[in-house]
């Protein structure tokens, strides 16, 4: 893309088609013989790491899409059956899931590296407000896939984003009603929101393209900010640039992998386990980590429209950068005033992400208007006027120059991976946003704990035992089939066992040749047969309660760990919230509730269940459950084996995650390993 | 000219399809069931319709309030049915962005949005909190003094 090239290639077939289309010669010019600037630190490699995140995004996203039904009866289903059913399903919706975390993490970095190295200014505007337009798109695409699980948060965060419109005056309401293609959210916005998901990320590629035919135009920014002069202050991209690249996407990789295999859900909300149910708002909407600092500026200002505007704003102002920010200077390096503002400005940024995930209340909605108007006026004030009052420090003569006169940035890859765990860390923050007055569930010992976590196998079938003859009287094990017993990281029965287990059972089928329904034993292909045959049933029979299905229970209850421990968390892969929460509500359970606290009638008193007030009655007690191998029959051994069970259910493919998650982490630091020492060899004329 | 005309099927194929107008059709709601002080919620056009059935306390607190103090001024008596004063009905849909407040919850023995914490009285009116508007009436008339028609 800069020019025309005289690659010229030697074999016969290929200088044939190089005549007709010189495809070979544009790929040669733009990434081999491309110049880049010989000082670019690790921050530049975050382009590459886009690039790859992009592609990892469309081929598991096509590949899902072979799978996913989007349809509002059966669209969270079809998620259920792509994780429990698919061949690597689980991988899959894992990466693609993270992926969009990933992606929005490096897209961060990328921004904030183009605001410190001054990217925006002559001759890159155009590169810059197209990265503007890409960071629109994707946020509209990830908010789009956020809906399609159609869980609660799922289709809440729908409502709430949509209802965004509503503030334009006069035809807000009409705008809404365009785009839900109904009276409220539901099945025809799924649908279009499915189809537009599709067809996003092919026009983010579409300005990729043209993103990258800027950048080779106006040429690569550089942390000195000085052109490149001559020869010397240059490299051919191939092999300098494509190797470091590697390189930073690689580090990059183990990261993300880390989310794949051994924390699938930290970056998730655990509502979102919950089916979509139009009658029930969650307490806390919260959305996405990356929208969280535009999120709490529109809740930071009381008027509708005007919250609604600020926060678009808040997202367009950096389109006007260049215009903004009208030093000669570009790198903030050699300016000493602009470049504490930079640091004040990140802080702000991520303080407002914070404030995002926080209850609209008192000190906290007093911080969001502060913080506010801090991110408005770095924009608007601050840079304007630092272009009039600051003396810059004097710039290096060329590139050449500022490579000799340091021997290059050996704390960035630290720094780097500094920033990047500060960037979970802020993610894992947002779970702080349901914290709860209520007392936390106890941590216990679970087998399945940890990178090498494997159920406990007599605790699975022992939790099979207590669910079937205790639990299965009202509550559901919807997505959980009898041949799921015999799964490999399951109970562990044989295909027998699981067979005559499977008869025991007696399942409606039909219709038959005269046209009735009828009853006949249970195969192992079938599922757990429910309790009651619908919701209005299960309430009649519970006081109004419905029992929930348990197949999920254990992902879809969680419970704050509060700072520091979601830190904690990050490095001790601790996410054992649902089973700690689900053992605790069997032992809760108090014949009389503390002074001062009325239960209503019909309800039980139960000191971990959020509001204390729980339909259940005590469902297990001391010897009510007799055990074949000589385990205690005690209510403690009861919780624990039942929720062991019930993870099990939630996750059946745990074991094989964590195995092919240990592969994967083997392969990829040894990958990166020798990458970095290929890439030392490269550069080592270059430095 | 030739081209808005193509424009507009490819725009206005997004509105609600004629099976959902149809399934939006009014819905009738035998109100004998719901003792005083009671609610009950019904689904009409997707959107949750409390319809609470108000205490003595519950009406005089809604008329005691000065409407020029009110955010989004209406009076109580223009949110109900005359001769019907008891029966509160609206679409429960916070007007800040569209969560299902619970009913007999906040300070105004009223509604409270969870999402954002915004509080309506007991005529659902907006008290406090960020919402801009009082909950909406959905249109319907008494059928007879123990039924009404929504939509």
């Amino acid at each position: 893309m800069s020019g025309p090239s005289d690659y010229q290639p030697t074999n016969p077939a290929l200088k044939w088609i190089e005549r007709r289309l010189p495809i070979m010669g544009l790929v040669h010019s733009s990434f081999v013989a491309y110049p880049t600037p010989r000082n670019l630190n690790y921050w530049w490699t975050f382009g590459a790491i886009l690039s790859m995140m992009l592609g990892v995004q469309i081929l598991t996203g096509v590949i899902l899409a072979m799978h996913y039904t989007p349809n509002a009866d059966l669209a969270f289903k079809s998620v259920e059956a792509i994780v429990r059913d698919v061949n690597y399903g689980w991988l899959l919706r894992n990466t693609h899931a993270a992926g969009a975390s990933m992606f929005f993490l490096a897209v961060y970095i990328h921004m904030f590296r183009g605001l410190y190295y001054g990217s925006y200014k002559e001759p890159r505007e155009i590169l810059w407000i197209l990265g503007v337009i890409i960071y629109l798109l994707m946020m509209a695409t990830g908010f789009m896939g956020y809906v399609l699980p159609w869980g609660q948060m799922s289709f809440w965060g729908a409502t709430v984003i949509t209802n965004l419109f509503s503030a334009i005056p006069f035809v807000g309401d009409s705008i809404v009603t365009l785009l839900w293609g109904g009276y409220s959210v539901g099945n025809p916005t799924l649908n279009r929101f499915f189809s537009l998901h599709y067809l996003l990320p092919f026009v983010i590629a579409g300005v990729v393209v043209l993103h990258v035919w800027a950048l080779h135009v106006a040429g690569q920014n550089n942390p000195a900010g000085v052109e490149p002069k001559t020869e010397k202050d240059t490299v051919p991209f191939t092999p300098y640039a494509t190797i470091k690249d590697m390189f930073g996407v690689s580090c990059f990789m183990i990261f993300f992998a880390w989310f794949i295999f051994y924390m699938p859900n930290y970056l998730g909300d655990a509502d979102n386990y919950i089916p979509a149910n139009p009658g029930v708002t969650p307490m806390h909407i919260v959305p996405e980590w990356y929208y969280l600092p535009f999120y709490a500026i529109l809740r930071s200002i009381p008027n509708k429209l005007a919250g609604v505007t600020a926060m678009f704003s808040a997202i367009i102002v950096l389109a006007f950068l260049p215009w903004l920010d009208t030093a000669r200077t570009r790198s903030t390096r050699y300016r000493p005033l602009a470049k504490q503002f930079f640091w004040i400005f990140v802080a702000v940024c991520v303080l407002l992400g914070y404030l995002g995930a926080q209850p609209p209340e008192g000190i906290y909605v007093i911080a969001g208007r502060v913080l506010t108007v801090c991110y408005f006026s770095y924009f608007l004030i601050v840079l304007p006027l630092l272009s009039r009052i600051e003396t810059p420090r004097l710039l290096p003569n060329s590139i050449a120059d500022d490579v000799l006169a340091k021997s290059a940035g050996k704390t960035m890859l630290s720094t780097m991976i500094a920033l990047a765990v500060a960037g979970t860390l802020f993610a894992g923050s947002a779970r702080e946003a349901r914290a709860a007055e209520e007392l936390t569930p106890p941590s216990q010992q679970w087998s399945f704990s940890g990178p090498f976590g494997t159920f406990d196998r007599g605790s699975l079938q022992r939790g099979l035992k207590i669910y079937k003859e205790v639990c299965s009287a009202c509550h559901s094990l919807n997505y959980v089939a009898f041949r799921n017993l015999a799964d490999p990281g399951g109970p562990g029965y044989s295909e027998a066992q699981v067979a005559s287990f499977a008869a025991g059972y007696k399942i409606k089928d039909g219709p038959n040749d005269e046209g009735e329904m009828f009853e006949r034993p249970g195969r192992p292909a079938d599922y757990f047969p429910p309790p009651f045959p619908n919701e209005q049933a299960a309430r009649a029979v519970n006081g109004g309660a419905l029992p929930p299905d348990l197949s999920l229970i254990a992902k879809a209850r969680s419970y704050e760990r509060g700072f520091p421990w979601f830190i904690v968390d990050f490095f001790t892969q601790f996410q054992e919230q649902g089973p700690n929460y689900v053992s605790a509500i069997l032992q809760g359970f108090e014949d009389n509730p503390p002074a001062g606290v009325t239960i209503p009638a019909g309800s039980f008193y139960n000191k971990y269940f959020p509001g204390h007030a729980i339909k259940m009655p005590k469902p297990l007690s001391d010897g009510q459950v007799t055990f074949d191998d000589g385990s205690p029959a005690t209510l403690a051994q009861y919780a624990h084996d039942v929720s062991t069970f019930l993870m099990w259910t939630a996750e059946p493919h745990m074991e094989e995650r964590k195995r092919i998650g240990m592969q994967a982490f083997v392969f990829l630091i040894l990958l990166t390993v020798l990458v970095y020492f290929t890439k030392k060899r490269v550069w080592s004329n270059a430095h | 000219m030739g081209g808005l005309v193509t424009a507009w099927p490819l725009v206005s194929q997004m509105n609600p399809d004629a099976s959902t107008v149809a399934a939006g059709a009014p819905i009738e709601v035998d109100l004998k069931p719901i003792a005083e002080g009671q609610d009950i919620k019904v689904f009409w056009r997707g959107k949750p319709i409390y319809i609470m059935n108000r205490t003595k306390k519950q009406i005089e607190e809604a008329r005691a309030v000065p409407v020029s103090e009110l955010r989004d001024p209406q009076t109580d008596q223009s949110r109900v049915k005359e001769g019907h004063d008891n029966w509160l009905v609206v679409i429960g849909i916070c007007t800040h962005l569209g969560c299902i407040p619970i009913a007999h919850d906040g300070n105004y023995d009223g509604f409270f949005c969870p999402c954002h914490g915004s509080q309506y009285d007991s005529s659902g009116r907006i008290r406090q909190g960020p919402a801009p508007l009082n909950l909406p009436v959905p249109p319907y008339q008494f059928v007879s003094d123990s039924k009404i028609q929504i939509g």
